[in-house]
């Protein structure tokens, strides 16, 4: 599953842009080759980030896996729901199971994400 | 697959085969990493080769009475914790790779990290890990982690060969390692606050320290948190029988050697490094972890868990990438103590303490030797200053059948007449009597 008007990249995290905040979390994709999480390991608030540094990491019974960051920018919210209940992840990957939020800081960072469609496309060539 | 022995003639066979010679067959490894010929002699009938054997053994000198400590004692160790040990069902060096199937080793195991957690007062215990050394190098490792930091304080009464094993595997790490120097027996404050800042990640001490002097951490702990550091404590189970617990003092990571809990000196090995934390900090532990749980049928059983932290999964981002389970030394730590229980271990650590007491009190009435440190409170080791080198006396004694201590100056240049002498529950009035007699022979 693959929602329309946020950005993707091709390690499978997915962006929502509001001026100039970053949404972000995991996509379908990730969320189910994982399986069911068990942890997820936030970034800290004022973490500053440059696009594809290690944001976060998730966790499965079976992996660990870092998320790395679509954009470049600082950490102004973490979804602290997800410590206590990490499986919001798998139920709702691209609504509550979101990571955390971002201020852009380098608006150019977001030129080269990947639209829906083109995300679709590269999934099916795995 | 099984060790397969051949013969030149099948060997021969082999390579014709395959259409090679063995210089061929072997053509992709270096000529200079190739051993070529070994130069051993030719083979012996069994009986020649154990007298053979048993004459090397005989130059050891054995049955030395022992007032050597530093790191390893020699505690008594209950006939049954070997013949518990060695059933065929434990005698394993690893864990279990099906663990399922091994249930009896994992709840061994789990029962092992719940007397480290009993015996430390922390919160989770690792399955173990080689040794007190590498314990302390994970724990270190694991603060860096925490912290997101690269400074590390570590004070020279903390085991010189723990702190030789930490720079060696730190050496082309960009890690900064400070080092606080201990002139008087104790932490100096002063120095450890004055390199504590918003960089520190770890503050690694000892208790008792290297010099068996005993402190009580709970300052530089606090001092250390308001900066934001951990305090890293590597201690020595045994006097946790009577000491105040690191926990209570306030460390975050406690290690430690086990192998007063029941295994022998035995030339370097194998010992037991033992970890434990708070919660919190679960996930950036290194090393397996047991849990209890229950199966589908509502049965309790024991799992690995946590795995995702560990190298088989995470890979390069593991939290360790050079520990392992010693499954029968963490089996003989809880066998040990399972045989001394609360009031046992207490009992030993009392005894420890108070013949050491004794010990110091009648080698320090010797003219000429002095106690180095003014710090009045020791476990069951302290520094003599002796009138003469100490290496020398050792050498001496070793010949009246003592081995007498461990001559400070070969970690510490400064303390050359220095002798850490060590004194346990086995130790008798009459062998301490005996000993300081010894020494007084020749100074």
């Amino acid at each position: 599953m693959v929602v329309k008007g946020l950005l993707y990249t091709k390690d499978h995290e997915w962006a929502k842009i509001e001026g100039d905040i970053a949404i972000i979390g995991i996509t379908d994709h990730a969320q189910n080759q994982l399986g069911e999480l068990t942890f997820v390991e936030l970034p800290d608030v004022g973490k500053e980030i440059k696009q594809k540094g290690e944001l976060a990491v998730v966790e499965s019974s079976k992996a660990a896996s870092d998320v790395y960051s679509p954009v470049t920018g600082k950490v102004i919210e973490a979804n602290t729901k997800l410590e206590k209940n990490p499986e919001i992840v798998n139920d709702d990957c691209y609504g509550a199971g979101w990571i955390c939020k971002i201020q852009i800081t380098d608006k150019g960072s977001t030129q080269n994400l990947i639209d829906a469609a083109q995300y679709e496309i590269y999934l099916k060539g795995l | 697959m099984p060790f397969i022995a051949n013969t030149a003639e099948q060997q021969k066979q082999m390579l014709a085969e395959m259409g090679l010679t063995m210089e061929k067959l072997f053509s992709d490894i270096p000529k200079g990493l190739l051993c070529g010929q070994l130069n051993l002699p030719d083979g012996l009938p069994e009986q020649e080769v154990r007298e053979v054997l048993a004459g090397l053994a005989g130059k050891n000198s054995i049955d030395l009475t022992l007032f050597l400590g530093g790191g390893f004692y020699d505690h008594f160790i209950p006939a049954a914790v070997y013949s518990i040990i060695s059933r065929s069902e434990f005698y394993t060096a690893y864990t279990p790779y099906q663990p399922e199937v091994s249930q009896g080793t994992l709840q061994a195991i789990y029962e092992y990290q719940s007397t480290i957690c009993r015996l430390t007062d922390m919160e989770v215990a690792n399955a173990s890990i080689y040794d007190g050394g590498t314990a302390m190098y994970e724990a270190m490792m694991m603060a860096l982690r925490i912290t997101g930091r690269n400074k590390v304080i570590i004070d020279t009464s903390v085991n010189p060969i723990y702190r030789v094993m930490i720079e060696s595997y730190t050496r082309n790490l960009k890690i900064e390692l400070v080092q606080t120097h201990c002139a008087t027996g104790l932490v100096d404050r002063e120095q450890i606050l004055a390199k504590l800042d918003n960089d520190t990640a770890a503050v690694i001490l000892q208790n008792p320290n290297f010099f068996g002097c005993v402190d009580d951490f709970s300052d530089i702990a606090e001092a250390a948190h308001k900066k934001g550091a951990l305090l890293v404590v590597s201690c020595y189970p045994i006097s946790l029988g009577i000491l105040k617990t690191p926990s209570s003092m306030g460390a975050d990571i406690v290690t430690g050697e086990g192998q007063s809990l029941g295994m022998p000196m035995s030339f370097g090995g194998p010992y037991l490094g033992f970890m434990a934390t708070r919660m919190e900090h679960v996930r950036k532990m290194p090393g397996r972890i047991i849990g209890r749980t229950k199966d589908r049928n509502g049965t309790d059983c024991f799992v690995m868990t946590l795995q995702a932290r560990e190298q088989h999964i995470r890979r390069e981002k593991a939290t360790s990438n050079i520990c392992s389970n010693e499954a029968l030394c963490a089996m003989t730590a809880l066998v040990y103590l399972s045989l001394l229980g609360k009031e046992g271990l207490r009992e030993t650590a009392q005894l420890c303490a108070d013949k050491a007491s004794y010990a110091y009190s009648r080698l320090t009435a010797i003219p000429g030797v002095k106690s180095h440190f003014k710090a009045k409170w020791f476990f069951n080791e302290f520094v003599l200053d002796l009138p003469k080198d100490a290496a020398d006396v050792i050498g001496k004694l070793i010949e009246k059948g003592f081995a007498a201590g461990f001559p400070l100056s070969r970690y510490y240049p400064d303390m050359k007449n220095c002798i850490l002498v060590c004194v346990t529950e086995k130790r008798t009035k009459q062998q301490i009597g005996m000993f300081a007699e010894a020494l007084e022979s020749v100074l």
